[in-house]
């Protein structure tokens, strides 16, 4: 038998629908925490990034951030934190490394997303009297989101990567089965949880590529198709 | 009435787009600045509705200054037509023309019904309302930003280059649609323009400017073209040479108006003739 035929056995055995590493446990694990991190740092990110973009100020500070942020290497992060807070609190060490690494992706999504629109439309939302808070709600946020989304998105895929190797602390999810098949050369264990970690990325990546199209406001998706239906007899 | 008293305005960079600007722009008529790009024409457009703050006079509004008021109030109540119409492209077309009747507070459905009556006034048939403004085109993208400038029913309306994106056949029509507009709603008009032609066109006051909106000459097409102030102006307007240097012409059938390039551009007729 190849491997990738011991895999999928492994991963269709019974025995993986029981006890403490069951799949079904260990996804809802991974699932949580991506979901938890995911939702902190945007509660951070997003308003920051906002402000940023609707004033145009900081962004200096914003990219030397976020710069910086993506330099640091997530595992050794993990493993420090894990080691200043101690092994008693591991989640906690776990979702401060996957919120700082979700950061930059989000505060970037939410600037270039309010930066992209067009200052034309901005100075005349302006001029037609709407408050500084009326054109970003109705105008700047709306325009921006599939950009902000895709900052989702981005941030996303790499939280599940990294609740991935959080297993090596301890830490549960789908990592669980790679980390442990490692030392004991269960390689057909290995691939299984591999291949549980790359559906995962591939169905949420999916989701997320939806919901960033349906972020797109109506009168900018119109497609040329449209346009040649437009000529409705009307002067000029 | 809107008067401009002594207005200047530097950019912190150093430059100076407004150097000492005075003027009266009478109510319920048109007055255009007219100027090449970059004369501060539309600074001063915009010091109307403190788009721009003044660094140093006063512009007011029948006896007020802007200054003194909130600027959010100031906009809505004041009409304001953009090139390449600003329209919001996220809102359909009549969305876009309620918006300002939304922000004061009308409620969804008579703002809607005052945006149907404003599409039907600038020329735009209704089953456009709909439409978002990227399935339009530009010359309908336009007559949006016109009824959106009109929908709250502003005493001014400044209009900053509102037909410069369009092309000549449309330009053309827009503008005679501007004019049976004004003789219909009577509002006062602040246009700006680069183009003479239709400054002269539109005009009931036209200010020529130089660099820092400095005033070169002042008064109806009529007065301009009967006495330019310079050079500048004889040249700008074309009557040293160019379409508005006309000379009398004998023909066998009667006198005609030639150009400076000998095209004849009109026949000379005796008054109530």
């Amino acid at each position: 038998m190849n491997l990738f035929a011991q895999a999928f056995a492994w991963l269709f055995a019974p025995e993986r629908m029981e006890g403490t590493y069951a799949l079904p446990t260990l996804l809802g694990q991974h699932l949580l925490y991506t979901v938890i991190s995911v939702l902190i740092a945007a509660a951070i990110a997003v308003p920051a990034g906002w402000a940023i973009g609707h004033t145009g100020r900081g962004r200096e500070v914003a990219v030397g951030i976020s710069g910086a942020a993506r330099a640091v290497p997530s595992f050794g992060l993990m493993v420090l934190l894990v080691l200043v807070l101690g092994v008693l609190r591991i989640p906690e060490a776990a979702v401060v490394t996957f919120v700082l690494l979700a950061i930059p992706s989000l505060l970037a999504g939410a600037y270039t997303g309010i930066e992209a629109v067009d200052r034309h439309v901005i100075d005349a939302a302006r001029a037609m009297g709407m408050t500084e808070w009326q054109v970003f709600w109705k105008v700047e946020m709306r325009l921006g989101l599939p950009l902000l989304v895709g900052g989702i998105r981005a941030a996303t895929l790499q939280v599940i990567a990294t609740v991935t190797i959080a297993a090596y602390v301890n830490l549960g999810g789908l990592g669980w089965p790679i980390i442990q098949g490692i030392p004991l050369r269960r390689f057909e264990q290995v691939l299984g949880g591999a291949i549980l970690v790359a559906l995962l990325a591939l169905l949420v990546d999916l989701l997320l590529a939806l919901a960033q199209r349906m972020a797109v406001p109506t009168g900018l998706r119109t497609s040329s198709r449209d346009r040649s239906t437009a000529s409705v007899p009307a002067s000029s | 009435m809107i008067e401009f008293r002594s207005v200047a305005k530097r950019f912190p960079d150093g430059t100076v787009a407004v150097d000492d600007f005075s003027l009266v722009l009478p109510s319920r008529q048109t007055t255009v600045f007219v100027g090449s790009s970059g004369c501060g024409k539309t600074t001063l457009l915009r010091m109307i509705n403190r788009m721009v703050e003044p660094s140093s006079g006063e512009v007011e509004i029948d006896g007020e200054s802007v200054l003194g008021k909130d600027p959010v109030a100031l906009r809505r109540s004041i009409g304001y037509v953009m090139q390449n119409s600003g329209l919001m492209p996220h809102f359909t077309v009549i969305d876009n023309v309620a918006t300002v009747l939304r922000l004061v507070g009308v409620q969804k459905r008579a703002a809607h019904e005052r945006a149907r009556e404003l599409l039907e006034v600038v020329g735009l048939d209704l089953a456009l309302a709909d439409r978002y403004p990227s399935q339009l085109s530009g010359g309908q993208q336009q007559r949006v930003g016109v009824a959106r400038g009109l929908a709250a029913d502003p005493n001014i309306l400044l209009m900053d280059e509102p037909f410069g994106a369009v092309d000549p056949i449309v330009r053309a029509d827009l503008q005679q649609e501007l004019i049976r507009l004004q003789r219909d709603l009577d509002k006062t008009v602040v246009f700006v323009t680069h183009d003479i032609d239709e400054a002269f066109l539109l005009g009931d006051q036209v200010v020529i400017l130089d660099k820092g909106a400095r005033v070169i000459q002042v008064g109806s097409p009529s007065e301009i073209i009967d006495n330019p102030a310079d050079e500048f102006v004889s040249a700008f307007i074309g009557v040293e040479r160019g379409r508005r240097a006309l000379r009398i012409k004998e023909t066998p059938h009667g006198r005609v108006l030639v150009d400076s390039e000998g095209r004849t551009q009109g026949a000379l007729v005796e008054d109530g003739g």
